[in-house]
């Protein structure tokens, strides 16, 4: 218990407590303005009410566009999930030719064509076929998006399935198909559900591509309402503003929660050093 | 091999699909963004119709624009201070002293960083409206100076400190994962040899983790480069001072119309992460 060691926790722990509160704060904002009879951009003790929560459902759009997000979110999330988990099936078990050309391109595609770089070729591609406005379109480029990524941590899942809990099905004489459904997926449970989760917090937050695709606003997500609500200022909007952004997040805190429960927040494989 | 008993065929037939639509959304468009790049389409006027092939004039012409310039100055700022620096080494802090603490001081850090990861990123602007605003703003409370408007007067920087904010989640957690890797033996003899903690990260740590300070490092530049959410913070502004590269293309292309141009710069764009991701992997391959 030396003087230095004394001196050295304690800038340990105001170490720990700058980066704490240099998190935290930012978002304390959310905790205390849906819930205060003059909501600003600050922070400030609110004066507590419950009111701001009945104005946010008042305003036309803010259910809609949840549902809107849910609607966008599940397409994209589901298509993603099983197209990933069939295509990273097949390419971690069958040697189809090409197989490794085909994940090296994937890897490079994952990183580099990004939706902001591809941005203006994706939106005059969808003006051009008329899916502007289209919810189901606009899922479809998000999942397009996610797929590469999510086919490569997935085979890496696959990969750590034992090959031998197949050959032992099919000797009971299993189809591929059984094999698939009764034991590989039940195995890879894991993996299924961290891309699950990855692509639905993905396509929940995502603002971009449903701010350039979809244009009306009865089709908008909470992402683009949200956006809107504030270029349109105006001190009716900042009641509404908080609470939905409340509503907004809560379902990605709910994930977080689940997953951080289930499966412990950290990377497990396709990580390479 | 095919211990699946699916066959080429069967297989094949399981990759298609994600292949087909992998294939019309971003394989197309990334190729599609080479033509469109070279030729004069707008979204209104003449050019709209009929688009004219004008060769490498965009190209020349983005080169030449101080718009462009700038705007490349100003993302590779944003990426050499939010990204290499900022994020990469308070994810290693983070994942190095959080090795001694207590599980609940750990877990709240640990939820707090990865909160500010995932959180939709039109809230988190909101939540930084909220830190860095005049009259009302934390930070202008806590300095006490709260008629300072951080992000008119100070954009770049207050993007690159939020983008800290924003993404240090996924250093810490590769950070530590690759320290559990790091074996427990040498760490101890280096603190029986007397080593400080620096010494110590330096000489024992550093060695083993520094494929994935590389995959870190890179991975982090890529996503910080191509991020919108720049956009919902300042727009680009005042005055250009913080146009980063999707915001410029996203103002050219759908503010100015001009598809054929932004085009031009998506494509030097994506020649930009090209470049970054075929260095990574040769870097990866001679590691191997």
């Amino acid at each position: 218990m030396s003087p230095l060691w004394i001196v050295r926790r304690i800038g340990f722990y105001v170490l720990i407590t700058v980066v704490l509160a240099f998190f935290a704060v930012p978002m304390l904002w959310l905790a205390s303005a849906p819930f205060d009879a003059k909501p600003g951009l600050g922070l400030r003790w609110p004066d507590w009410t419950l009111d701001n929560v009945a104005t946010t459902f008042e305003h036309p759009y803010t259910l809609t566009s949840l549902v809107n997000s849910l609607v966008l979110c599940v397409i994209a999330t589901v298509v993603t999930t099983v197209l990933a988990a069939l295509a990273a099936y097949a390419l971690s078990r069958v040697r189809i030719p090409g197989r490794d050309l085909l994940l090296y391109l994937l890897l490079l595609l994952s990183s580099v064509v990004t939706g902001t770089a591809a941005m203006v070729p994706i939106f005059v591609m969808m003006l051009q076929l008329g899916l502007i406005n289209s919810q189901f379109g606009t899922a479809l480029v998000i999942a397009g998006g996610m797929l590469p990524a999510a086919i490569f941590i997935l085979k890496d899942f696959m990969d750590a399935v034992p090959r031998s809990y197949e050959e032992s099905a099919r000797v009971f004489g299993a189809s591929p198909r059984q094999v698939l459904a009764h034991v590989v997926l039940p195995v890879a449970r894991p993996g299924v559900a961290t891309i699950f989760v990855w692509a639905f917090v993905n396509a929940w937050g995502n603002f971009l591509l449903p701010f350039l695709l979809l244009r009306d606003v009865g089709q908008q997500p909470a992402a683009v309402l949200l956006r809107t609500l504030y270029d349109e200022g105006g001190s009716a909007n900042l009641t509404v503003i908080p609470v939905f952004s409340l509503l907004y997040s809560i379902p990605v805190v709910v994930l977080y929660l689940f997953v951080s429960k289930r499966y412990g927040f950290r990377f497990h494989g396709g990580i390479k050093s | 091999m095919d211990s699946s008993g699916l066959g080429v065929r069967r297989a094949v037939g399981f990759v298609a699909p994600a292949l087909v639509l992998i294939g019309i959304f971003l394989v197309f468009p990334a190729l599609w963004t080479l033509y469109i790049g070279i030729t004069n389409y707008q979204l209104t006027g003449p050019a709209a119709a009929n688009p004219q092939v004008v060769g490498l004039d965009n190209v020349i012409e983005a080169v030449r624009d101080p718009l462009f310039t700038n705007s490349v100055w100003l993302t590779a700022l944003f990426v050499l201070f939010s990204a290499v620096i900022g994020q990469n080494v308070l994810g290693f802090v983070l994942a190095w002293l959080l090795r001694s603490v207590s599980p609940w001081l750990r877990r709240t850090t640990e939820g707090l960083v990865l909160l500010s990861w995932i959180l939709p990123s039109t809230v988190v602007a909101f939540l930084w409206f909220a830190v860095l605003s005049r009259d009302t703003g934390t930070l202008g409370l806590l300095l006490g100076s709260p008629e300072t408007s951080w992000l008119v007067q100070y954009p770049m920087t207050s993007l690159i400190i939020f983008n800290v904010w924003r993404g240090t989640a996924f250093s810490m957690l590769l950070y530590t994962s690759a320290l559990a890797a790091v074996p427990p033996s040498q760490l101890e003899t280096a603190r029986l040899m007397g080593a400080s903690g620096w010494q110590t990260v330096r000489d024992v740590v550093f060695p083993h983790i520094r494929g994935h300070v590389l995959t870190n490092t890179l991975l982090i530049s890529l996503w910080t480069a191509n991020d919108f959410t720049p956009f919902l913070l300042t727009s680009g502004g005042p005055n250009h001072q913080s146009e980063v590269l999707p915001v410029l293309i996203y103002r050219q292309a759908l503010e100015g119309g001009q598809l054929g141009y932004a085009s031009a710069m998506s494509m030097l764009l994506l020649v930009g992460n090209l470049a970054i991701a075929l260095v990574y992997l040769r870097l990866l391959r001679r590691r191997a």
